[in-house]
């Protein structure tokens, strides 16, 4: 498998929408490289007859009435944001001025 | 201290229904123990002394009138600050949520609401659960009762350190690895992992949906099964939330026997890498049920030797999407970069202040495992060693009713210890991971002292068979209590610097 670098981890962070300084990226290299490197057995553990479990207890098609139930206010929607105008969340510019 | 805060929650509920004790003065008895010890120990990140006091109030006027109430009507609880309740700020032990209040109660809040039981506060934890040490929070972390300069484990450190100072006779965890069950092996108290669906979810803030799962903290296997039984049962909010009837839980605990019971040691589970003395406790523990007449065979689960490695690609996988929310928007942190700044810089600034360096670093990791080009070798792997795991499972369930191992290889690590070291802070988990993996319920009990230190225990049983927990924790918790002369936290020292 291959190694994790620190442009990775750049490229990761951007992805995962994280700022990090440049100490910061060196040090998280380091640090996945280490964890990468010790789950690398779990590759090799099951061969292609095994199917994968993404749900420990198997439920499928779970539903409900087509009803509306308890459902939070406007305002309780908006408590916690930290912006928000005419009853909707209010975040800064979606595009760049260019 | 006050002898109320002795009492496990099953004596204080007696006492409560007939009235010999007061609720108030049972709230009361534990916030002034709070004020006592929680400067030294750290397990509260907030204490909710009105409405506590306020819920006492009014199940002592409603027993007045002989209403009838829930038998843990006025017995105190404290919640893991991962599980939102309205009314009281819920933080995740992270500053991307400092000062949010939700604005809903999760259901198992719900049900202790219905229960009247006073919520004394939140308690701490490592931020968003990712942690076996509680040091990871953004709040300081918490100290463990048995020695200050050690661990009370993780992430569900506060609220095992709580109920083992004698704070709150009961709280409220939540297990995605471990993180009930080790910080109560560490701390000498009881934790308890339900069924994967068993107990709902809904408002647990989500790290791993697929593994985490809501369960009980107390100082009695008895005072587990009585909160199992308020919180678990089917929740149409939680679309992984089972329709099984919870059980007869607390009758499982007061039957407490193992006679005839076929309990399976694991054989991977114990050995290299576990300390001596957790290895020397777990033996007597098994010399014990063997004289009470259980069966102890030994099974084999080859493929655990696998679930470290695949728990740490699947969770860090299912957090990265998880927390994917905290993005300066709906709730929480935002912090604004000079300039004028679009969404993106806002949401990967904020995302840099609000996060501590292990929550980073799963996501990180997370996003890695999942990204194009890794997914099959990483992720789709890992959840091909989950079937493996549950065949393994299924095929000790055949030789065994019960499966039993040592909860974590060590007892509580020294502050700091661990903090430069991830991966040997992951090891701690190596027993406990498995039952997350396979959706199966588990529980630790105290097995005993090794340099003064907690050692815990445990039980592991069939998706669906708590009850079997219940029965064979409360039989070795019996048998092992019969040889101390009475419960492990009798011998914990007196909290350092409290008079």
């Amino acid at each position: 498998m291959p190694e994790i670098t620190r442009e990775d981890v750049a490229h990761l962070a951007r992805l995962a929408h994280i700022d990090m300084s440049a100490e910061e990226l060196d040090r998280m290299a380091g640090e996945l490289a280490v964890i990468v490197d010790s789950v690398k057995a779990v590759s090799e553990a099951a061969g292609d007859d095994v199917p994968a479990t993404s749900h420990p207890i198997p439920l499928s098609n779970v539903y409900r009435d087509d009803v509306i139930g308890e459902t939070l206010s406007n305002d309780e929607a908006l408590s916690g944001a930290p912006d928000n105008a005419d009853g909707r969340f209010k975040v800064p510019a979606i595009l760049d001025e260019e | 201290m006050s002898d109320l805060t002795r009492l496990s929650a099953a004596q204080l509920a007696e006492k409560l229904t007939s009235r010999e004790i007061s609720a108030v003065e049972t709230v009361q008895a534990h916030l002034d123990r709070i004020g006592e010890v929680d400067p030294a120990i750290n397990a509260f990140l907030h204490v909710n002394t009105d409405e506590a006091l306020r819920v006492a109030s009014e199940v002592d006027k409603e027993r007045s009138l002989g209403d009838a109430m829930h038998p843990l009507a006025g017995v105190p609880i404290a919640v893991k600050d991962l599980i939102v309740t309205k009314g009281q700020p819920t933080t995740a032990g992270s500053k991307i949520l400092e000062g949010w209040h939700s604005p809903y109660d999760a259901t198992v809040v719900r049900r202790l609401r219905d229960a009247k039981m006073p919520i004394l506060g939140k308690t701490n934890l490592d931020e968003f659960a990712m942690g076996s040490s509680t040091e990871h929070s953004a709040y300081g972390p918490t100290r463990n009762p048995w020695d200050l300069e050690r661990i009370p484990g993780g992430s569900g450190g506060g609220s095992a350190a709580a109920v083992a100072a004698f704070e709150a006779p009961l709280a409220l965890g939540t297990d995605t690895g471990g993180s009930i069950r080790q910080p109560g092996a560490v701390t000498g108290t009881v934790g308890v992992k339900p069924t994967y669906g068993g107990v709902s979810r809904y408002g647990a803030i989500a790290m791993a949906s697929s593994l985490d799962q809501i369960g009980p903290v107390t100082r009695t296997v008895l005072d587990s099964a009585m909160l199992h039984e308020v919180i678990g049962g089917h929740d149409p909010h939680d679309s992984t939330s089972l329709t099984d009837p919870v059980g007869a839980l607390v009758e499982a605990a007061r039957n407490a026997d193992v006679k005839g019971m076929r309990i399976g040691v694991i054989k991977e589970l114990q050995g290299e890498g576990y300390q001596e003395g957790v290895q020397a406790r777990f033996n007597e523990a098994l010399d014990l049920l063997r004289q009470a007449g259980a069966d102890v065979v030994e099974v084999s689960c080859p493929n655990f030797k696998y679930a470290l490695g695949a728990y740490y690609l699947i969770m860090p996988s299912e957090a990265s999407s998880n927390l994917a929310k905290y993005d300066g928007v709906r709730f929480g942190l935002r912090v604004v970069p000079d300039g004028a700044p679009t969404i993106e810089r806002v949401m990967g600034a904020t995302r840099a202040a609000g996060f501590g360096d292990e929550v980073k670093r799963r996501i990180i990791l997370g996003t890695y495992a999942l990204s194009a080009g890794y997914y099959d070798a990483y992720y789709g792997s890992a959840q091909k060693v989950r079937t493996l795991i549950q065949r393994d499972f299924d095929a000790a369930f055949t030789q065994a009713d019960v499966l039993i191992s040592p909860t974590a290889p060590t007892t509580a690590f020294k502050l700091g210890e661990k903090l430069d070291d991830p991966l040997a802070m992951y090891l701690n988990d190596v027993a406990t991971i498995p039952a997350n993996m396979a959706g199966v319920p588990g529980i630790s009990v105290p097995g005993g002292l090794s340099d003064g230190l907690p050692v815990g225990i445990q039980f592991l049983a069939p998706a669906r068979q708590d009850a079997r927990l219940y029965r064979a924790g409360a039989a070795l918790e019996t048998l092992l209590e019969n040889t101390w002369g009475g419960p492990l936290l009798a011998q914990a020292p007196e909290i350092a610097g409290v008079k």
